[in-house]
């Protein structure tokens, strides 16, 4: 691991100022993904602020919503009653990522912050345009099995990791975030970007912004009840996901009222199928309308030489996802 | 931490340099003051002692020295005082710097969790923890669970259902088990159990004991063994919630 400068942040505005120092300065919070990226060189701050002192870590009820701490841990926010019992989807997508250990350190500011784990990302013999801009991209025409099927650019087909931001997608979240020049508020659809020709810039974050929070907005309790995330990976748990479906819906009297369904391990970001929730809505959730709506979603997709499996994979996993839904216990 | 007054009365900086080594150096452009220390990091004088290297090789291109940084920490009940490269894992540092070998270096990247230790109860991998973060944490390893001779029940259900071979994974697996029967007591929930809107507790099913036990990999295969040994102490500990 390459020599860094070590600075303890207790105070937001701090934390900010302390990173404007270094034009490599990195904030850590839980630090199981940076760490490990820093021990391969594939990082290399200079200048670490550690910022796991900020008074971020509260999950509360906030304009008819919940409002999660940036530094909340990943099992405390999954958890908490109020995201158990008002937002399953949530516990369910950061239950169903890392381990246990791994989900005590993790934040969930960190979460939103995690890297690829592209292969070729993680291979610094090989090219990357996301590691080093202008070198090539290894998957392109390399072992893709995992690699996207939307949203991608001939510089860059990695896709993002997190499952819990596959549901918070899904959920219209918002995430709060502070800089030297004042506070935002970014639509979780936008935080996350696509690759395009600079697949070095994972998320819309300016330099000196810190996530502070991520907001589940009121409207988003009406999926308790009918909402599901559906993994599909190699082994039964600690894997990242191949497909993963995030599913909500809102039924009244057996019909499709709302539909979110968003998609992990598919795209540069997590990818909301809007196509898809259009064809469930007003519907019933029958076999016919299910696979209708998984076609939808996959219309678009763009396979590459190893991953095409994962066009029925995700029609599949669309079809499963809505189906225990929209049963008797969705939120299982 | 202690608060310092001045511009940045809330950044608590790192302490100034103790010893500087050639390869404790790193090429950078230009690093602003550190508040507080005085220390304007890219204009050290940059020597690692060597005469033919000094003023050329490394004084021409600006550097950062590591400084070595304050950092109290209780491990097992016994309390240290120690000044630390922040590069140091908390891994590393019980195992190179305590003497406490028992806690593993499996991957050393998060994947297998042989190195699983409890930070405030909570299990974590130490080999992703930086131990300067830790400051102030109380740190529980394998050495920390017997009662002087008397064994931690889950350290007696290891070896009762054999819960391993070649044992590398165990001090790990143990750790592990201990907080996650101590998180089973707290009504947490997994990626298995039935309906996370539900409170209370959750029945802690070999399905659980499996996902909850995930994070930690045996490379010999002994999870059978593994999973007896939990479900046996989970039944004949009820009500345990103490992580001793």
């Amino acid at each position: 691991m390459k020599p860094f400068a070590y600075t303890r942040a207790t105070e937001s505005q701090a934390a900010v100022q302390a990173l404007l120092r270094d034009e490599t300065s990195k904030f850590i919070a839980g630090g199981t993904n940076l760490i490990d990226l820093m021990k391969e060189d594939i990082e290399q701050p200079r200048h670490l602020v550690d910022i796991n002192r900020l008074e971020l870590t509260r999950i509360e009820q906030y304009q008819g919503g919940v409002r999660l701490g940036a530094l909340a841990r990943n099992s405390d926010t999954a958890n908490h009653h109020l995201v158990r019992q008002h937002y399953p989807l949530v516990s369910q997508a950061i239950l169903a990522g890392a381990s246990a250990q791994l989900r005590n350190a993790a934040t969930n500011g960190g979460n939103l912050m995690q890297r690829t784990r592209c292969y070729y990302f993680y291979d610094l013999a090989m090219p990357c345009n996301k590691r080093e801009p202008g070198s090539g991209c290894g998957a392109l025409e390399g072992f893709n099995r995992i690699h996207a099927l939307f949203g991608a650019s001939d510089q860059c087909i990695a896709t993002h990791p997190s499952d819990m931001c596959v549901a918070l997608a899904a959920l219209d979240a918002v995430v709060n975030v502070e800089g030297s020049k004042g506070k935002r508020t970014i639509p979780f659809n936008d935080f996350h970007r696509l690759p395009g020709d600079t697949p070095q810039v994972d998320t819309n974050l300016q330099r000196n912004e810190l996530i502070t929070g991520i907001d589940l907005p009121a409207g988003g309790s009406v999926f308790a009840a009918h909402s599901h995330y559906l993994k599909v990976r190699d082994r039964a748990s600690y894997a990242f996901a191949l497909v993963s479906v995030a599913a909500a819906l809102e039924l009244q009297n057996g019909t499709i009222k709302q539909a979110r369904i968003a998609m992990g391990g598919v795209a540069h970001k997590p990818w909301r199928a809007r196509e898809a929730e259009a064809v469930l809505i007003g519907n019933r959730p029958d076999e016919r309308v299910l696979r209708s709506a998984a076609e939808a979603a996959m219309q678009g997709a763009r396979a590459y030489q190893h991953n095409r499996f994962k066009i029925e994979l995700g029609k599949r996993a669309i079809v499963r996802a809505i189906t225990i839904a929209a049963g008797e216990r969705g939120a299982v | 931490m202690d608060d310092s007054s001045g511009t940045f009365s809330k950044v608590e900086s790192t302490p100034p340099v103790m010893q500087l080594q050639s390869r404790e150096f790193l090429k950078r452009s230009a690093l602003p003051a550190l508040p507080g220390t005085g220390l304007a990091l890219g204009q050290l004088l940059l020597t690692d002692g060597n005469p033919e290297r000094s003023n050329t090789a490394l004084a021409t291109v600006p550097q950062v020295a590591v400084e070595k940084v304050a950092v109290r920490l209780r491990v097992n009940g016994s309390n240290y005082g120690l000044r630390l490269d922040p590069r140091v894992s908390l891994l590393d540092l019980l195992r190179e710097q305590l003497d406490l070998t028992g806690t593993k270096k499996g991957c050393n990247h998060g994947q297998c969790g042989a190195c699983t230790v409890m930070v405030n109860g909570r299990r974590v991998n130490s080999c992703l923890a930086l131990a300067v973060i830790q400051d102030g944490n109380e740190i529980t390893t394998i050495e920390g669970l017997a009662n002087g001779d008397q064994l931690h029940p889950i350290q007696t259900a290891f070896i009762k259902h054999e819960g391993f071979q070649c044992g590398y994974c165990t001090s790990g697996q143990i750790c592990s088990a201990v907080a996650m029967l101590a998180e089973v007591e707290q009504g947490t929930v997994s990626h298995v159990t039935e309906d996370v809107r539900k409170p209370g507790k959750a029945v802690l099913t070999d399905d659980e004991i499996r996902e909850r036990m995930s994070g930690n990999i045996c490379r010999c295969g002994a999870y059978p063994g593994i999973v007896s040994a939990i479900r046996e102490v989970s039944t004949s500990m009820k009500g345990v919630s103490d992580t001793r």
